[in-house]
């Protein structure tokens, strides 16, 4: 087989999967589309490990263990999303923005709690305005 | 040296393989690889959530089947039983109890999607120009199977034992914490509460 299907393959499945991450306003479809550029990481690793003949299996067991880190990376991504639907009442990533820094910073206000955001905020402000 | 200057004909001709004739396993990569991709692409554009969930299921899947076909079978088995049976479940009960609706949402996509499309779209261009020119000439020995389990399990067990078992900790690690995040809330109401 030519090396050039799978990476191909491998390379536009990366590119799918960043267009996900980035366009994508739930979190839920950006942790789908992490697991899309993970797979696809997964492809290339197990192409070129059946290319070069490893006699380790270096790239299959590399893939063994992608798998498990994408398992664990999904079920604390879902622990958090979680308890941020239960905190905030959103999984909108733009609606997200009590952390936000630079200007427009005050008027984050994230979801149900925004009432102490902005003092906190300004609280914040004015420590980075003292320190330096 | 030649072979490296010659065209993509010449250098395949002198192993008599060609990207104008291929193999079945070629095509058949070929029509799964066009089904993973349209899956995935579905995937992250699709308004229904729950459908978005269902065509990341066939995109994962075509993959196993992509890897049966690179002979790495238990890989394959591996990847269907970890992403289609757990990972998927995972992420459809994140949808259902962050309440996803059922019908189409508008608001699926965020305002940056051009931006988006244009990063993605620039990022594809190059890295399949680079990639189609690193490897236009290589070819992968399917003849002999190279993703046997008892060879992989071998491996695995001897010389990867150690990153195995540092693997299987973080597994607990990650499962101990997700335990800890989701218990954090009710801590919080009883000290809230009393």
């Amino acid at each position: 087989m030519h090396l050039v299907h799978p990476a191909t393959l491998a390379v536009l499945l990366f590119c799918v999967g960043l267009y996900g991450v980035l366009a994508r306003r739930n979190t839920v479809l950006v942790l789908m589309s992490v697991e899309l550029m993970l797979a696809a990481v997964s492809l290339n690793l197990v192409a070129f490990d059946v290319w070069l003949a490893d006699e380790l299996h270096s790239g299959q067991v590399f893939t063994l263990f992608l798998i498990a880190l994408a398992a664990a990376e999904i079920g604390i991504g879902l622990a958090i999303v979680l308890l941020v639907y239960r905190r905030r009442g959103t999984v909108a990533l733009d609606r997200l923005r009590a952390l936000r820094d630079g200007p427009g910073a005050a008027e984050a206000t994230g979801g149900t709690d925004g009432a102490e955001q902005p003092t906190a905020n300004d609280a914040a402000r004015g420590q980075e305005t003292t320190t330096p | 040296m030649s072979a490296v200057t010659l065209p993509l004909l010449a250098a395949a001709g002198e192993s008599g393989r060609s990207v104008l004739s291929p193999s079945g396993v070629e095509i058949v990569f070929l029509l799964v690889a066009v089904v993973v991709l349209g899956a995935a692409i579905l995937c992250v554009t699709s308004r229904h959530l729950v459908h978005a969930a269902l065509y990341l299921v066939v995109a994962l899947g075509g993959l196993a089947v992509e890897y049966l076909l690179l002979t790495a079978e238990f890989i394959a088995w591996v990847q269907v039983l970890i992403y289609l049976g757990s990972v998927v479940v995972l992420l459809l009960f994140g949808l259902m109890l962050t309440r996803a609706p059922i019908g189409p949402s508008p608001d699926a996509d965020s305002r940056n999607r051009p931006l988006a499309l244009v990063v993605a779209l620039a990022a594809a261009a190059t890295l399949v120009t680079l990639v189609v020119d690193a490897f236009r000439t290589t070819w992968i020995d399917l003849s002999t199977p190279h993703g046997r389990s008892d060879a992989l399990g071998e491996s695995l067990f001897r010389t990867w034992v150690l990153p195995f078992e540092a693997l299987s900790v973080l597994l607990l690690a990650a499962l101990v914490g997700a335990i800890v995040i989701s218990r954090a809330r009710r801590a919080d109401s009883e000290e809230g509460q009393g």
